[in-house]
């Protein structure tokens, strides 16, 4: 998740396509003027959180999906709105100071459809609000549809590229789950941390339009909400991030932090079938890449052995398509992967900072 | 007496200094008489035919043709000499090539208005190129193209011709018969010839002959 | 050996440093006209794409109100909302103290990549743009203005177009003052699948295809081209020069040929031994040409620039920059110029015997086969010049038909020479005359060229200058006319415009509207404007064609007037009805509009306010004596502060009108010198290479009884002859390239037909001119003649001493 960040970071620095390690670590130093810092002991309060929080520097609604078409073939969707505050504070016109950037994908066994939008604050083209739940960035939506529950249980979701579109219906199959200390996540060793919750229980139905045409589809999706301040460690090279949802109800979220120095750090959280989280002890997780593939000139491990002993896990994760690649103005990896091995289920996998 | 040359010298510099070509020369030929020139390249026969034609001029001597001291014209009266007292005929033929055989024949009797039309013909016809007075230099042989020079030198009715080498460039059958002709035509008209060459053969044919060897008569 | 033939080769460029000279000057020399007018266009062109490209109109659609006026933003919402990939802009014009800039105010999250003229990736450079604390400008443009009257911190930015200051859309708005407007927005090339239609979502905004340059690039493409006919001709005169010296130089050689073959070197390996040094030295003189070039093009550019910002409000950067485009280009047609030149030579050399004849074939007698097909290539262009003049329409048939034109004429003259000296030679009775005649009709051959140079310089001189003084003569008497008021005043906003005419009504004879709208007519940019019913314009317009009662038609609105360009672009004639949005009426008049390349419509000022309700109509012209305009001009700097910029009298607009027009004719006429010189040169090198193989020719004549003297006068009276008949056959040829550039290049450039006036004055000042420069030319290589020692003339007849 971690990632996501830099990618957002990156992708409102770098409009144009230059990817710059100097311009994350430049922008890091003087970034979180003004800006509120997470501070632990806060507890989440619900809908207001689902809604935007412009003190803070950068936030997400990031939902990704693995679905089934009727016509049996695997696929994968991935939505994100990002939003980046360039000054802690919100008005309306030209002058807001924030940004909002929509991502969009669609993953087939043979095709990986990529879309990125951008736009001001202040003007209605893009926002989010939490009362009715609203997140959108042209028009592209998710929308709160549950009338008396939270916000979040029932939510359509639609986005457009230039070869494809998909409209969504998700509805909640368990409670919220709130990442690390009752939302408030550590990052790293230095203290950086964030706001995070997640709802990994959603089932999808609806259909994805294709150059071929319609297909209706069923499965599964997992929406992150994060929200935090702080520049991430220069001295990392990029991510490995899974979101996993297992035949048997349980869920795993893990990540694996690469360095310069070539090591590597390692955690995330274990959500039982009923929604209850446990954070994982650091380095508890092991990620192992097992084939290489080239994509987009660079390469990139996109099938993985993940071993997480305490709980006899030994899965390998195989992508549904080698060429996930998000063509975006910060480029990374992300698309859906079959699970196999001792646990069986489907999920996604994000990768950054595979350079060429 | 046509030609008399007394104590002639000419000096010409050249890229191993100063090269004394004449070095006191003299020499006479009398009206109607031809006079060979022989000798060694280099030996000054050349200097000695151009300062009687009055295309150079001695450093020091006397040039006297036809009763005129050459050294005292000036540049217009030398070329008055050039049109009217000499006739030459080069050993390069030199004909004109943009005018055509009767143009050439007669240039020098016009130059020196003294144009003849019917001696131009007679010319013509005696040097054998009555049918090609309407060619041009460069379409003729090397005999024709000398003939013409011949009946240009003559056209004016000069009194001296002066010849160089004028069958240098051509075989030796045609040379023989172009220097007959040249021969019977300075008899017939009375003309004095001075001629340069180096072969004795040729020099036998004229009433006499001197010889020069670096720059001096011998 | 090939070493060997090497320093044997080179020997004589060493031994004739001045041939060497004259080859690489001559290729230098047509190198630089011609590359100096690429520079400038590249420049020129480089400045348009700029502008173009500034926002994407080069090649992105717009959406836009109908009738061009600003819109509220939420359609930009709307649209975005709907799935349409758009982005916002707000152009308008920013006063910086006097002076002016258009203001381009544009979202950098959305703008097309194409369309985004500023980098901002720099992590410092976007905040603060998106804070409108930043804009950016040419640095050209930069230093014109005062930078304490900015309204922003302005950065200076080499990729923008001249004029326009770039800053975020929110801060246009601000600086505008037009709070959550847009004035147009442009459409992404590639937009989704499945979108709702345009007029669903945004019904009022009108959808444009591209301008496709139709703004500044299509309206100066003519006077490009213009230039580049220039430079070709340039080049081709310099060709010339080439041409000469390298056919010298093979034939001087041919002795060293043929002993080189007969020593046993290869033909094939002697000519890419010659080819090798003809590529050495076109590629020296070909840098040389390049420096010379941009020096060239260095001087001219600023008229130049200054020409397109007064005739096409197209702004041009005055600093030259080395582009590799044109650097490359030039030493390419060097190159390709060179061997143009050498190819006879290297194809003679390919098949020489290796027994020929040593003695150099450069006096051999005319060709008479040789002119017969040459006069017959030009008997065929010249029969093709008259096809295309009567047929063919567009500005390049134009300058293909002057092309065929000029080469004709220049093939033309060494047969016309030839012919014209024999029958001269027939009738004359003097020796020394025909003599004089015959030879120089064998010089032509070898004169030939560089009298063709000569020749198409002179015709060129005659054909612009007609050309130009023509249109200086019309455009004078036509100012007089269309500028009959005395006094012009624009105010900077529409209450001060109303004040000023309310102040001046009651002191002037007659305050009459100067208002405009720009409206595009026929296809192209064009603009419309109001014309009052007023004796000024009934007794002093300049109209080409008329109607019955034309002023009483306008004036009760029943009709309109259209400029010459219109009239000639639309092909509509007196009667025909033209189309205005909202409004149709037939033309009644056509008016000559000189120095304008728009088109153009006049209507009553009911008409145009009815039409245009939106357009500010801020200028006036006012009747008034003379002498009051200085109390006038005080009495308004007084009350409203306007400056001078804004108040002109009749004088200045005249002054500023014809320096316009100055400067337009002012890039050609300095290539008119150039080209004219560069033809001296070829004719000097010419008379020089004759001159050194002269002596074999002359000396016999001067063995026949002719002095140095007399020999050099003659020498001279034959360069007189033959630079007299070129420059009396030049006239005809000039007068023909005067009347295709006015009747038919002017016409398809500007939209104008001027009529044609002759001055003979400018043709004896040429025909001077031509002589003088032959003379000069010629009384060298005479002077020299005339000092010959006869010793040297002797070397032509000695075999021996």
């Amino acid at each position: 998740m971690i990632a996501r960040a830099l990618a957002l970071v990156l992708s409102l620095v770098l409009l144009a396509p230059v990817a710059s390690a100097q311009g994350f670590a430049g922008l890091g130093t003087d970034a979180g003027e003004g800006f509120t810092r997470p501070e632990r002991g806060q507890p989440l309060v619900f809908p207001r959180d689902h809604g935007p929080h412009p003190d803070y520097r950068i936030e997400w609604w990031y939902l990704t999906a693995t679905l089934t078409g009727e016509d049996g073939r695997a696929y994968g969707i991935q939505w994100t709105l990002f939003r980046s505050a360039l000054e802690p504070r919100r008005t309306t016109g030209w002058d807001s100071p924030q940004i909002w950037m929509g991502h969009a994908a669609l993953t087939t066994p043979g095709r990986h459809f990529v879309a990125e939008r951008l736009a001001r604050d202040g003007i209605g083209q893009a926002g989010v609000t939490a009362e009715p739940f609203k997140a959108w960035i042209d028009d592209w939506r998710m929308t709160g549809t549950s009338g008396t529950a939270d916000a979040l249980d029932r939510v359509r979701l639609t986005a457009r590229g230039v070869e494809f579109s998909y409209d969504l219906d998700l509805a909640a199959e368990g409670p919220l789950v709130a990442q690390g200390d009752e939302g408030y996540s550590v990052k790293s060793a230095s203290g950086q941390a964030s706001w995070y919750y997640s709802q990994p229980f959603y089932r999808v139905s609806g259909t994805l339009e294709l150059p071929d045409g319609p297909v209706r589809v069923t499965g599964q999706a997992w929406l992150d909400r994060e929200w935090s301040s702080q520049p991430l460690d220069p001295d990392q090279t990029g991510w490995d991030w899974i979101s996993l949802v297992f035949d048997d109800g349980a869920r795993l979220m893990g990540f694996r932090l690469r360095d310069r120095s070539g090591g590597g750090y390692t955690s995330g959280t274990w959500i039982a079938p009923d929604g209850t989280p446990t954070p994982l002890a650091p380095n508890a997780l092991r990620f192992t890449p097992l084939r290489i593939a080239r994509v987009a000139g660079r390469d990139v491990p996109v099938d993985w052995r993940i071993e997480l002993p305490g709980r006899a896990l030994d899965v390998t994760l195989t992508a549904l398509n080698d060429a996930a690649w998000m063509a975006t103005l910060t480029p990374y990896w992300e698309g859906p992967v079959a699970i196999t091995g001792s646990h069986a289920g489907r999920g996604y996998l994000e990768m950054t900072g595979y350079d060429p | 007496m046509l030609v008399a040359l007394t104590g002639v010298e000419k000096t010409y510099a050249s890229a191993d200094g100063p090269q004394r070509v004449l070095q006191g020369v003299d020499l006479t030929l009398d009206a109607g008489r031809s006079l060979a020139l022989t000798g060694e390249s280099g030996s000054g026969k050349s200097t000695l035919l151009h300062l009687v034609g009055g295309l150079d001029v001695p450093d020091a001597g006397r040039v006297m043709v036809g009763g005129q001291d050459l050294s005292r014209l000036d540049d217009a009266g030398r070329a008055r000499h050039r049109r009217e007292g000499v006739g030459i005929v080069f050993q390069q033929f030199n004909l004109i090539p943009s005018l055509d055989v009767a143009a050439n024949l007669s240039f020098q009797a016009r130059l020196a208005g003294r144009h003849d039309p019917a001696w131009s013909a007679r010319l013509l016809d005696r040097l054998g190129l009555t049918g090609l007075a309407g060619r041009y230099p460069e379409q003729l042989s090397g005999g024709q193209q000398q003939r013409v020079a011949i009946g240009r030198a003559l056209a004016a009715r000069p009194p001296l011709i002066l010849a160089d080498e004028p069958t240098g460039n051509l075989d030796e059958a045609t040379g023989d018969a172009v220097l007959d002709l040249l021969l019977d035509l300075v008899r017939d008209t009375g003309t004095a010839l001075l001629m340069v060459t180096h072969s004795t053969r040729l020099a036998a044919r004229l009433d006499a002959r001197a010889h020069l060897s670096r720059g001096r008569l011998a | 050996m090939t070493g060997a033939a090497l320093s044997a080769l080179w020997g004589h460029w060493r031994r004739h440093p001045g041939q060497s000279l004259t080859l690489v000057l001559g290729l230098a020399l047509a190198t630089a006209l011609w590359s100096g007018v690429q520079a400038i266009n590249a420049e020129a062109r480089a400045s348009y794409d700029r502008a173009a490209a500034a926002l994407g109109q080069n090649d992105l659609d717009t959406l836009g109100a109908s009738d061009g006026r600003l819109f509220d933003q939420s359609a930009y919402v709307d649209l975005r909302r709907a799935g349409w990939l758009v982005s916002p802009a707000l152009e308008g014009r920013l006063r910086v103290g006097e002076r002016s800039v258009t203001l381009r105010g544009l979202d950098p999250l959305t703008a097309p990549l194409a369309a985004n003229p500023v980098d901002l990736s720099d992590p410092g450079d976007l905040a603060p743009f998106l804070r409108g604390e930043v804009g950016y400008l040419h640095p050209e443009t930069l230093a014109t203005l005062d930078p304490t009257l900015l309204p922003l911190r302005v950065a200076p930015a080499l990729r923008l177009p001249l004029g326009v200051l770039i800053v975020d859309i929110g801060a246009a708005q601000r600086l505008l003052d037009q709070p959550g407007r847009v004035s147009h927005l442009l459409v992404w090339p590639n937009q989704p699948r499945g979108l709702p239609a345009l007029d669903a979502v945004a019904p009022d905004l009108v959808r444009r295809a591209p301008q496709a340059r139709a703004d500044v690039a299509s309206l100066t493409d003519s006077f490009h081209l213009n230039l580049t006919a220039f430079g070709f001709l340039a080049f081709a005169v310099g060709l010339f020069i080439v041409h000469s010296a390298i056919g010298l130089a093979f034939e001087q050689r041919r002795t060293t040929f043929r002993t080189l073959r007969a020593l046993g070197l290869p033909a094939g390996r002697l000519v890419g031994l010659l080819a090798a040094e003809v590529t050495l030295l076109a590629l020296l003189a070909g840098g040389i040409g390049l420096g010379l070039g941009a020096l060239v093009a260095a001087l001219l550019l600023p008229d130049v620039a200054a020409t397109l910002r007064g005739l096409y409000g197209a702004e041009v950067t005055g600093a030259l920059t080395l582009r590799p485009a044109w650097a490359l280009a030039g030493l390419g047609l060097a190159l390709a110029g060179a061997f143009a030149a050498a190819a006879q030579g290297l194809w003679r050399v390919l098949r020489l015997p290796v027994l020929a004849p040593a003695q150099p074939r450069a006096w051999l007698r005319a060709s008479d086969r040789g002119l017969v097909v040459q006069a017959a290539m030009a008997a065929l262009l010249l029969i093709l010049a008259g096809i295309i003049a009567l047929t063919a329409t567009g500005l390049i048939a134009a300058f293909v038909l002057l092309a065929c034109l000029l080469l004709g004429a220049a093939l033309a003259l060494p047969p016309l020479l030839s012919g014209l000296l024999a029958l001269a030679a027939r009738r004359t009775r003097s020796v020394l005359g025909q003599w004089v005649l015959a030879d120089t009709r064998q010089q032509v051959p070898g004169l030939g060229l560089a009298l063709m140079a000569l020749m198409l310089a002179l015709a060129a001189n005659i054909g612009v200058g007609t050309m130009v003084s023509s249109f200086r003569m019309t455009f004078t008497g036509w100012l007089d006319q269309r500028l009959a008021s005395e006094f012009y005043v624009t105010g900077r906003t529409q209450d001060e415009a109303d004040a000023i005419r309310a102040l001046l009504a009651p002191q002037a004879l007659a305050v009459l509207p100067i208002w405009r709208a720009a409206q595009p007519l026929a296809g192209a940019p064009g603009e419309v404007y109001a014309v009052a019913d007023h004796p000024t314009y009934r007794d002093n317009w300049p109209l080409l064609r008329a109607g019955p009662q034309v002023w009483d038609r306008v004036a009760d609105g029943t009709g309109l007037l259209i400029n010459e360009q219109l009239w000639r672009r639309s092909g509509l004639q007196l009667g025909d009805r033209l189309d205005l949005p909202g409004w149709s009426a037939p033309v009644v008049g056509v008016y000559s509009d000189y120095g304008n390349p728009k088109g153009q419509v006049m209507l009553s000022p009911d008409r145009f306010t009815a039409l245009y309700p939106d357009a500010p109509r801020l200028g006036m012209a006012v009747r008034i004596a003379p002498e009051a305009i200085p109390a006038l001009r005080a009495a308004i700097s007084d009350r409203f502060g306007l400056p001078d910029a804004l108040m002109i009298d009749q004088a200045a607009v005249k002054r500023f009108s014809l320096g316009v027009f100055e400067r337009t004719f002012a890039v050609s006429g300095a290539l008119n010198v150039l080209t004219l010189g560069v033809a001296g040169f070829a004719l000097l090198t010419s008379f020089l290479t004759l001159a050194a193989m002269r002596l074999p020719q002359l000396a016999p004549i001067w063995a026949l009884g002719l002095t140095r003297a007399r020999l050099a006068r003659i020498e001279l009276a034959r360069a007189a002859i033959l630079a007299a008949l070129t420059a009396l056959y030049a006239l005809p040829v000039g007068l023909a390239m005067a009347w295709t550039l006015l009747a038919v290049v002017n016409v398809e450039a500007f939209g104008w037909r001027l009529p044609m006036f002759l001055f003979p004055g400018q043709w004896a000042v040429l025909g001077a001119l031509a002589l003088g420069a032959a003379l000069l030319a010629a009384v060298w290589p005479v002077r020299r003649l005339a000092r010959t020692p006869p010793a040297d003339l002797l070397k032509v007849f000695a075999h021996d001493r």
